[in-house]
Order: structure tokens, then C-alpha cells, then sequence
């Protein structure tokens, strides 16, 4: 058996933020625990520049910001275990892990970091009928056997889905001299970054097809071509006549992340329905007291500057709670997605224990333009607005935030009685909408 | 001689209309604030891009090493760059920064390593 303070599990952008953060807030004996060969996460696969602009203030690649946090971890001592999976982890904080040099292994530790990040969505979650021919990967897959291990997985190459992992792998694919024909979008607008479809699509002449989608795959060994269809906007129903087929010898998916929470489930930790990772309050801490979250098994976020943010809220939560064991404050603000908005983390905040400044993430359902952003906080005596912004776009595929400061809570909150249920509401109202009620 | 481009500033993505005469960007329509004239100036005069790629790395833990430009390159420069780079093999270790290519084809760019790979026994 081994102990130790403090077990970040996965040593990507969260984990190794949370680390740090928490051997600066006065923890030491801190492991982090890494499944693959190297530190970093998919970071290391992500060779393009775009990293860190918010965080370090430069334009860095994927590599080049993993190894940042990386050398930080290094000069600190902190132990890891590389080539290391994590089975089980207990409500009481047992780790029970796996590998090749020592076998089974048991890990007792004070408090434990969620770092797992996310996985991508396959051909599975999303239905594409068809034969099960060789050729159909995710985007991601894709990115770490060409930037990695060295294969192109093809030469003539359909792209489902226009988040960044998409655009990206097309700019990529073409680089390293395939064909890309396409790139089909469900929606009618792009979950991606305006300047990954120039500078990834429209570069290189690559049509990016709104409304469309894949109905079925076609080939034997390996997959010779895929029939698209236009889709209904309103019913995201394939639209007959619509069909054609389109040749190709790999289909690239990138139709979404999930958190990876299987971990977490064990663990008995709360889940989001919506944001699909661990419920988490203020300080990232999850429903089993002792262990908390951070980065994109929480929720997916579009930016590693964030990622970063939050595992460091992350490791200095722990070592708050390694230092000086309690629960949380009984006092409890639960969040909430008004009109407008899908999700928002966290989702309780513990105004006693809150930071000076609380950042609230969230994700708007459509496209907003010069529409006004309400965070109103409900108590028992009625609504009072906490702050309204106008923002002059607001996309689904960027993530939202309102900062909120904790003077400006306490005064919303007034002399209030702790017994009635509190509620902050982040929405967009309808334009004339009464939100001040 | 007019030309049309989005906007990469922001998420608002505004369309631009841009005309250029005689070398020169002498009016940009359809930007709602100034970084839509920058970029449509730069685009138009000298649209430039940071090329990342990888070469062939023998002795490291993977094949591939991942590199970048020292700065951004003429956007007409980089398929040639990659013609370059395909002949290009390094030996572990590399060291994070490292000038893998010196001024690579005369853009006054280096290619430089992204990441330290250690040799492999």
C-alpha cells in the first residue's frame, strides 16, 4: 500500500495544473497518475499553434504549452506514474491502479483530483447505418497516428462535423498531402472558430457543407465511399432526393466529446445530465467530500487557457481540504441555465467559502447578436439582478463567462435566511423580456 | 480589384469587402471595429501563416518530431517548406526550441523543435 496526500488522476493540462497549484498551496506528497507513455495529454498530439493566448499571453502549440506545465511538475518533485491506468476509485479515496512494473497497486490518499479529461463521440453515438468496413475514425485518432505515430490514415477523406478537431485534421490531412472532398455539418452553423474555417477550410478550397450529414457507409475491408444527404434544419431529418454518393477511403468523425466519468460513477459522485461530468461546486469540489474535479471531464471547454484555470482552482481546493479536513458550508447558491443558455459550472456555490472572484462558464443554445446577458440571483423575497452585460455575439461553440465578484452575491444575498431555496440564473431574455421581477 | 473575406478576429466572423489598388488597401467595408481593417490589410498585402508540422525523428519514443516557424511565413511558401521537411530526419534527443532548420528556403524563419524527445535506448 502507498499513501499519499494528494492523487491527481491524469497528468493532461487539468491534472498537471492541479498539482502544481497544490503543492504551491503548501501540499507535498502529491502523485499524478498518467495512462499513456509521456505527460501532457492530447495536448502532445495537438501540433498547431493557437495555445495559451489568455494564459501565458502566446500563440503556443500543443506541445509547447503541456511542456510548460510539464517542467513546473519536474522542478517540483511531484511524483508520477506514467503507463499507469486507474481502475477503481473509492468514496474514501482508495486508487486502485494497474501496471506493468508494479503490477496491482493500491493508493490510500487525504484527497483526490478528477483529471481525466474527455473521449470523442464515435460512429456508435451517432447512428450511421451502413457496413462496418475499416476507414472510419475519429478526428482525434486521426491527429495522433499523423502528428504521433507516423500513418495517414488515408488519401481521399470525408470530414463529419466542423468543430476545431475537424478543421484542424482537415488543414492536417491536406498538409501531409491527402485529399480532403469535404467537410459536413448537421447544423447550420459551425461549433468551430471563425479562423479555423478560413485558415483550415478556405485555405485550402475545402467545401464546408451546412445541413448535412451521412446516411450511410459503404465498402467491405475498407470503406469506398459514403452517401450524404441534405437535412431538414427544423427535424435534422434527412431530406429525400437529397442523397448522393461521395467516393472516399476514410470517413473522419468529429461529432463531439464526452466527459470521461467512469471513474467518477464508481465513485458515486453526482453527474450532470447536460454537461455529462461531475457536479461540482465553487472550488471544483465533487458530491463525495474530498474529492474534486477539473478541466474537460467536468465539462468540454473550447480553450486549454480554461482547462488550465480550472485545475488549478482544482489542486488548491485540495490542499484547502488536505490542510484542514471539513465539509462544506451548509449555505448553498444553486445554479441554474435560464433562457437561452444550456449549461452552467459551476453548479452550487458555497458563498462562505468562495473565492474573492468567481468565474461562471456556461454555453448559450443558438446564436445570439447583440443580445442582452441576465445573472439574476432568486431568493425567498423574489429575483434581484446580480449584472446584465450586452454582448455583440454569442455562439454556442464558445464558451460563455460572467464573472462574479463575492461582495456583490453577499449583497444580493442580504440578511438571508438560509433555510429558502437560492438560485442564480444565468439567461438570455428575449428582447423587451421583463427580467426584473 | 475588390475581394471578399471573413474576418478572423472574433467569433462575430464579419463579412469584408476589400478593395486594393494598385498594391495598396485603399478601403475595407463590412468590419464593425478596427481588427477587421488590420486583418483585411494583412490578408490582401501579406497574408502570412505559422507552418506546424513534424519531421522524421530517429532514436525518440515516437517517429515523429513535432516542429513550427520561428514566426509566420508567406502563405505561398509553405507547400514548398513541406516538400523541405520531408527530406528532413533529426536524432534524439532534441531539446524544446531547438533550430531543427536554419532560415528555412530564405523566409528568415526557423523551424524549430516543439517538443524535447529523449533517446531511447
Amino acid at each position: 500500500m502507498e499513501a499519499y496526500d494528494l492523487v491527481v488522476i491524469g497528468a493532461g493540462p487539468a491534472g498537471l495544473a492541479a498539482a502544481v497549484a497544490a503543492y504551491e498551496a503548501g501540499v507535498k506528497k502529491i502523485l499524478l497518475i498518467e495512462r499513456d507513455r509521456e505527460p501532457g495529454g492530447i495536448l502532445e498530439q495537438c501540433i498547431h499553434n493557437g495555445f495559451g493566448l489568455f494564459y501565458f499571453g502566446e500563440d503556443l502549440t500543443g506541445p509547447e504549452y503541456a511542456a510548460r506545465f510539464i517542467q513546473r511538475v519536474q522542478e517540483r518533485g511531484i511524483a508520477i506514474k506514467l503507463n499507469t491506468m486507474v481502475l477503481e476509485v473509492t468514496p474514501d479515496k482508495w486508487i486502485i491502479a494497474v501496471n506493468k512494473a508494479d503490477g496491482l497497486l493500491k493508493i490510500k490518499a487525504k484527497a483526490v483530483v478528477l483529471a481525466m479529461g474527455c473521449r470523442e463521440r464515435t460512429r456508435g453515438a451517432i447512428f450511421i447505418p451502413g457496413t462496418r468496413p475499416a476507414g472510419v475514425i475519429t478526428a482525434g485518432t486521426a491527429q495522433r497516428f499523423v502528428n504521433m505515430e507516423g500513418y495517414l490514415p488515408g488519401k481521399e477523406v470525408v470530414i463529419l462535423g466542423s468543430g476545431d478537431i475537424g478543421l484542424i485534421m482537415a488543414r492536417r490531412l491536406t498538409l501531409e498531402g491527402a485529399k480532403v472532398k469535404m467537410v459536413l455539418e448537421l447544423l447550420p452553423y459551425s461549433s468551430g472558430l471563425t479562423r479555423n474555417i478560413v485558415q483550415c477550410l478556405q485555405d485550402f478550397g475545402i467545401p464546408l457543407l451546412f445541413n448535412h450529414t451521412v446516411v450511410a457507409i459503404h465498402g467491405r475491408q475498407r470503406i469506398t465511399g459514403v452517401t450524404i444527404a441534405e437535412v431538414d434544419p427544423a427535424t435534422k431529418k434527412p431530406k429525400p432526393g437529397t442523397e448522393r454518393l461521395v467516393s472516399c477511403d476514410t470517413l473522419l468523425l468529429s461529432v463531439g466529446l464526452i466527459p470521461e466519468n467512469e471513474l467518477s460513477r464508481q465513485a458515486g459522485i453526482a453527474l450532470d445530465p447536460v454537461t455529462k461530468g461531475p457536479v461540482v461546486d465553487d472550488g471544483m469540489a465533487t458530491s463525495v467530500e474530498g474529492i474534486f474535479a477539473g478541466g474537460n471531464v467536468v465539462h468540454v471547454h473550447d480553450l486549454v487557457d480554461n482547462v488550465t484555470r480550472e485545475g488549478e482552482i482544482a489542486g488548491r481546493s485540495a490542499a484547502r481540504y488536505i490542510l484542514n479536513p471539513k465539509p462544506a458550508p451548509s449555505l448553498k447558491i444553486n445554479t441554474k441555465a435560464g433562457a437561452g443558455v444550456t449549461y452552467v459550472v459551476p453548479q452550487l456555490i458555497h458563498p462562505q467559502q468562495m473565492a474573492e472572484e468567481l468565474v461562471l462558464s456556461f454555453r448559450v443554445n443558438q446564436v445570439f447578436k447583440d443580445q442582452k446577458l441576465v445573472v439574476a440571483l432568486a431568493t425567498g423575497q423574489g429575483h434581484k439582478i446580480l449584472g446584465t452585460k450586452k454582448r455583440m455575439i454569442m455562439v454556442p461553440g464558445e464558451m460563455q463567462e460572467f464573472k462574479v465578484k463575492k461582495e456583490d452575491l453577499w449583497a444580493a444575498l442580504g440578511q438571508e435566511d438560509s433555510s429558502s431555496p437560492l438560485e442564480l440564473t444565468v439567461s438570455v431574455p428575449e428582447e423587451g423580456e421583463d427580467h426584473d421581477v | 480589384m475588390y475581394r471578399e473575406l471573413i474576418c478572423i478576429g472574433c467569433p462575430m466572423g464579419c463579412p469584408l469587402t476589400v478593395t486594393v489598388e494598385e498594391g495598396k488597401v485603399t478601403a475595407v467595408s463590412g468590419n464593425i471595429c478596427r481588427k477587421g481593417k488590420e486583418y483585411a490589410e494583412a490578408e490582401c498585402l501579406n497574408p502570412t501563416r505559422t507552418l506546424t508540422t513534424t519531421v522524421k525523428i530517429k532514436n525518440a519514443m515516437y517517429p515523429l518530431l513535432s516542429v513550427r516557424t520561428s514566426k509566420p511565413i508567406p502563405k505561398d511558401q509553405i507547400e514548398a517548406c513541406l516538400q523541405y521537411l520531408c527530406g528532413i530526419t533529426v536524432e534524439a534527443p532534441v531539446t524544446i526550441g531547438q533550430v531543427i532548420v536554419e532560415d528555412v528556403l530564405q523566409t528568415g524563419a526557423d523551424i524549430i523543435a516543439t517538443k524535447s524527445m529523449a533517446r531511447q535506448r
